[in-house]
């Protein structure tokens, strides 16, 4: 087939052209393949995002008063244990004490949900709670309140390990998610991995290069001066390489947030985490 | 009502310098900045925040638009008796928010 390929480029060409055409054909074949058979290894040792912060940034995610995010922590709890919707049921109604029964949910997301028959990360899980037993009308993406209770629950797995399924039914997910990764994108035509697989601990104007781990997600960004999801910090990045921006709750995004939880595998969750 | 908390250590002895510690939300808007429409967004500041312990007004300050969002003060009291440190805050709209905590000196 690759041989057939470099034939048809070359076909109308003289011969001395024809000769370099089909080197640099070949050459390019070889080298693609070479490419596909390489796949990057994950970023050894996993470093979290937080590791790439500057130090007073560190401490301020450390600090579990001053973080702003703890601002949004408290109104997730709050709202946990509010009752809503028609059913009037409060999420503690059914799930009791986060602490116990949330710990170690959100490194469990994105994940298969069998009712919903697709992979959901863990702002669509509670969505779909809020609809299907509280009778409740969905929170906005970016909301709010969506952050605020995604973060606590969230918060509820903080030194647990990223571990997802990527088994039977959510295998297509996340190879659609790989693919996402390693296809370049936008007019700077970067992929995903070019940054944060070949490029990592670099610096790339003030920031430093991160490996790309979702551990700290929601986060508080100083940037944006507010709490925002890993969907919207995704956004971010193709917004960095020029390209057209999902709209939220893309499949595409989704299957994006399972490969990093992949490949972040292992890695202790720091929600909230605060960046620059 | 503008959410906020407050915190202090946990136990004092009598005549200590505690720290005080104030983190409201709030977006405080310049009013300079503009939305995705083009639209002025209006200026919303929170610019009075005063705290009071044992009743007596211990602290007080004004803030400006150069303050970031969801603004962290911390300042210092002396400890002289159990009592609650009552930090009041509001914004130019006329919102309000508050929030106790409470000293144990031992």
């Amino acid at each position: 087939m690759a041989k057939k390929g470099a034939q048809r480029r070359l076909s109308p060409s003289g011969e001395p052209v024809l000769r370099v055409l089909r080197l640099f054909g070949l050459g390019a074949l070889a080298i693609a393949s070479l490419a596909i058979a390489a796949e990057p290894q994950r970023p050894q040792p996993l470093r979290g995002g937080s590791e790439f912060q500057s130090r007073d940034v560190q401490a301020l995610e450390r600090d579990d008063f001053a973080n702003p995010a703890s601002l949004w922590l408290a109104r997730g709890e709050a709202l946990w244990n509010e009752a809503r919707g028609s059913a009037a049921k409060s999420c503690a109604a059914c799930h009791g004490d986060a602490a116990t029964s949330m710990r170690g949910v959100a490194s469990r997301y994105p994940k298969h949900d069998a009712a919903l028959g697709r992979v959901v990360n863990l702002e669509e899980r509670i969505n779909a709670c809020a609809a299907d037993h509280q009778g409740a009308p969905r929170f906005a993406w970016e909301s709010p309140e969506l952050l605020s209770l995604t973060a606590f629950v969230a918060r509820q797995s903080r030194g647990v390990p990223i571990q997802v399924s990527i088994d039977g039914p959510a295998h297509a997910t996340w190879d659609a998610g790989r693919r996402t990764y390693f296809t370049r994108i936008g007019q700077l035509n970067l992929a995903c991995t070019h940054c944060h697989d070949a490029s990592w601990g670099k610096t790339l104007l003030a920031e430093s290069v991160s490996q790309g781990h979702p551990n700290g997600w929601p986060a508080y960004r100083l940037e944006w001066q507010s709490l925002g999801s890993l969907e919207r910090r995704l956004r971010a990045c193709f917004f960095g390489v020029r390209a057209e921006m999902p709209a939220y709750g893309d499949r595409d995004m989704i299957a994006l947030e399972l490969y990093l939880a992949w490949r972040a595998q292992g890695l202790a969750s720091t929600v909230p985490g605060v960046r620059r | 009502m503008l959410l906020g908390r407050v915190q202090v250590p946990r136990s004092v002895r009598k005549g200590e310098i505690v720290e005080v510690r104030v983190l409201v939300q709030h977006p405080m808007e310049t009013g300079f900045r503009r939305d995705m429409n083009g639209q002025a967004i209006p200026l919303n500041i929170l610019d009075k925040v005063t705290a009071r312990y044992g009743g007596r007004e211990v602290f007080s300050a004004e803030l400006g638009s150069g303050m970031s969002a969801n603004p962290y003060i911390a300042f210092y009291v002396r400890a002289e008796a159990s009592g609650d440190i009552e930090v009041e805050w509001s914004d130019d709209h006329g919102e309000k928010g508050r929030a106790t905590a409470t000293l144990s000196v031992g």
